[in-house]
């Protein structure tokens, strides 16, 4: 009985400090700009299902494709599992559903194997990050946090899968010793191997058990709270990511209507534009840009798909899609935080342009979307850069000199060039 | 197009030339052969001459929407009033430009990339690769442009029109919708590069030459100078040649 109050306990506590974390995060997206993406709800839910659901954009490269699979399909599928857990901790019972039978040792089984596929794969992620040495786990925004973030992961992944496996052998030892009320339920394909490794008193058998149990629970409990803290929440905003994605040609940029209106009463003196309310063109914090860059940033899973094709970063520029999607996620995240302690509409003299990205960076860009198309779940780092270089064009008249002149000379002669309006026409007369 | 208009006609298509290949030495030849193949397969095409304008790409790219907008309601009033329906571009810059940002500021017209125009003919029959200089069993490799592939994902037009040479196409290792920006984009081609360890082109090059090619071939005036310099820059001038696809058309035809 102590037990199931303890679990009740701890569950509860751990729902609530998730959902407390969770709807801050939700906050913080929404201090971000209305944008409209609502439309074509079909299509909408049929890019979620291929990218996210069916992770089509991984399979670019095979290797990680196939790891990351085994770890997916692994969580979705064991976390079955789970609720029978949570049944047996609630009500003190002891595998709840051994009543399916032969559906249920197949469950428990296939469970086993896929748990075993995690852990592989988890260790095998852990070589790739922390031996292998590969470029793209490196990086200026690659500092101790986010190295340590993704270590985490996959050793929390790591020792949930061992405990399960280890429970299991367990359990299916004290099944053997005919212990209490260990009834004969489940098979056991991979954890079977680890029973000769086992103690052979059923007393030392029920408190390894238990212990893995618990530690199973309630580490699921505590890598749930951990979710909000981490690139790691990607594997809930995936889904919305996707969903919310931009479904226009990738070259087509927003036309800013607030710019339209002036330029029509510029053309036509006439045109009377509808009130608007005056805001800042572009974007110099977090906050001007719209709710869909900032779920991208909490989404973002700093895999370094985008900074791997950049071709800025390849030619060794400081610009790094990866970082623009880090700097926005700290920064919305720290706005959210100046919230919490001091109200809305505190100043802290801070923004995302400069204090976080800087000008280097955004000129930097050739606007390719090679970053675009390599996210897997369709984050868009490009559409960051233009809001920022946006403000500084439109607000500050702050760009190159050279990017200056190019707009000086459309203005003059109606090309990016200083050539003659009258010369256009020359190229016929040439052979 | 103004002849034209007084003269009471309408073309069937308007060629829509752009700043790069109005101006720029090397893809005036660009646009003199698209010019010729138009010609040569008889369809009635039209240009706005001195009353074409920059699109205001590269502007909107820098971030300079008002310029942009200035510039992109301008060009549609003149296209409106001429009642065009249909553009060729000769650059995928425009193209995308005209074809996916101006609707929404009231210029819809039916574009298409010079590249398409091409695969269009030939997939109609109007132009094959006969009668001028031969590029059987040559190696070629196309750099795709960013805007006309990853912006639009048109990745087979341009592939097509080589297709028929029977020449033997060698794909880079970063090709399609992972192809490498000539470094061009983003009004890059108006400024020098931030500091780094290489420039963007001369990445392309490299790579571009691990493939042996014969000729290099581009569907972009930027791309043109960008992989043209590289070219230069690896003294493999004499070796490789940087060539548009209309050029390729244009020479295998005999125009």
């Amino acid at each position: 009985m102590v037990s199931q109050i303890i679990f009740l306990i701890l569950t509860l506590a751990a729902i609530a400090l998730f959902t407390v974390n969770f709807r801050k995060i939700i906050r913080n997206i929404r201090l971000g700009k209305d944008v409209n993406r609502n439309d074509q709800p079909t299509k909408r839910f049929i890019t979620m299902m291929r990218v996210a659901f069916g992770q089509s954009k991984m399979i670019v490269r095979p290797i990680p494709a196939i790891l990351h699979f085994f770890v997916y399909a692994g969580f979705v599928i064991i976390n079955i599992e789970v609720l029978e857990i949570m049944i047996d901790g609630l009500f003190g019972t002891h595998r709840v559903f051994h009543g399916l039978g032969g559906l249920y040792d197949f469950l428990i089984g296939s469970f086993e194997v896929l748990a075993f596929t995690v852990l592989l794969a988890c260790v095998i992620f852990f070589i790739r990050r922390n031996i292998l040495n590969m470029k793209r786990f490196k990086g200026v925004e690659m500092t101790a946090w986010p190295k340590s973030d993704a270590n985490y992961i996959l050793i929390i992944e790591i020792l949930l899968m061992s405990a399960f496996l280890i429970m299991n052998a367990a359990d299916a030892k004290l099944q053997t010793l005919g212990a209490g009320h260990y009834i004969t339920a489940g098979s056991f394909p991979v954890s079977q191997f680890l029973i000769p490794l086992l103690p052979n008193t059923e007393n030392a058998l029920i408190i390894l058990e238990r212990s893995c149990w618990w530690f199973h629970i309630a580490g699921i409990l505590a890598f749930l709270n951990y979710l909000p803290y981490s690139k790691h929440f990607h594997i809930l905003f995936a889904f919305p990511n996707t969903y919310y994605s931009n479904l226009e040609p990738k070259g087509e940029f927003t036309n800013m209507a607030s710019v339209t209106n002036e330029v029509k009463a510029m053309l036509d003196p006439s045109f009377v534009p509808a009130e608007t309310e005056p805001g800042k063109f572009g974007a110099k914090d977090a906050t001007d840009l719209s709710w869909v860059n900032l779920m991208n940033a909490y989404t973002c899973t700093e895999c370094g798909r985008c900074t791997s094709v950049c071709p800025a970063n390849i030619t060794g520029k400081l610009l790094s899609p990866r970082k623009i999607m880090m700097d926005t996620r700290d920064r919305i995240t720290e706005v959210g935080k100046n919230i919490d302690k001091h109200g809305v509409g505190h100043d802290d003299g801070k923004a995302l342009l400069d204090d976080y990205i800087s000008r280097e960076e955004i000129w930097a860009c050739t606007s390719c979307n090679a970053c675009v198309e390599a996210c897997p779940v369709n984050i868009d780092p490009l559409q960051i850069i233009m809001e920022l270089r946006r403000f500084a064009v439109m607000e500050e008249s702050q760009a190159p000199a050279s990017i200056n002149a190019m707009m000086g000379n459309i203005e003059n002669n109606q090309a990016p060039w200083k050539y003659s309006p009258a010369d256009r026409f020359n190229w016929a007369e040439g052979n | 197009m103004a002849e034209l208009m007084a003269a009471g006609e309408e073309p069937e298509i308007l060629f829509w030339v752009g700043c790069a290949g109005s101006y720029d030495e090397r893809a005036q030849k660009i646009t003199r052969d698209i010019c010729k193949i138009l010609h040569h397969v008889g369809i009635k095409y039209a240009v706005l001459g001195t009353e074409e304008s920059c699109t205001g790409d590269p502007a909107k790219r820098a971030g300079n929407e008002f310029l942009f907008q200035m510039q992109a309601m301008t060009n549609i009033e003149v296209l409106n009033a001429y009642n065009i329906k249909k553009i060729v571009t000769g650059c995928p810059h425009c193209f995308n430009t005209i074809k996916n940002e101006y609707p929404g500021l009231g210029g819809s017209y039916d574009v298409i990339h010079h590249t398409q125009l091409i695969q269009d003919l030939i997939n109609d029959g109007k132009l094959k690769a006969e009668g001028g200089e031969s590029f059987k069993g040559r190696k070629i490799t196309y750099h795709d442009p960013c805007y006309l592939g990853r912006a639009n994902g048109i990745y087979e037009a341009p592939r097509k029109a080589l297709e028929v040479l029977d020449a033997e196409l060698v794909e880079m290792k970063r090709c399609k919708s992972n192809g490498l920006c000539c470094g061009a984009g983003g009004a890059q081609m108006f400024k020098e590069p931030e500091k780094g360890n290489k420039d963007i082109n001369v990445e392309r090059i490299d790579e571009a030459l691990q493939t042996n090619p014969q000729v290099i071939a581009a569907g972009c005036p930027f791309c043109m100078t960008m992989l043209s310099d590289g070219v230069k820059l690896k003294d493999k001038e004499q070796e490789v040649k940087v060539l548009d696809i209309a050029e390729i058309t244009a020479r295998a035809n005999g125009l």
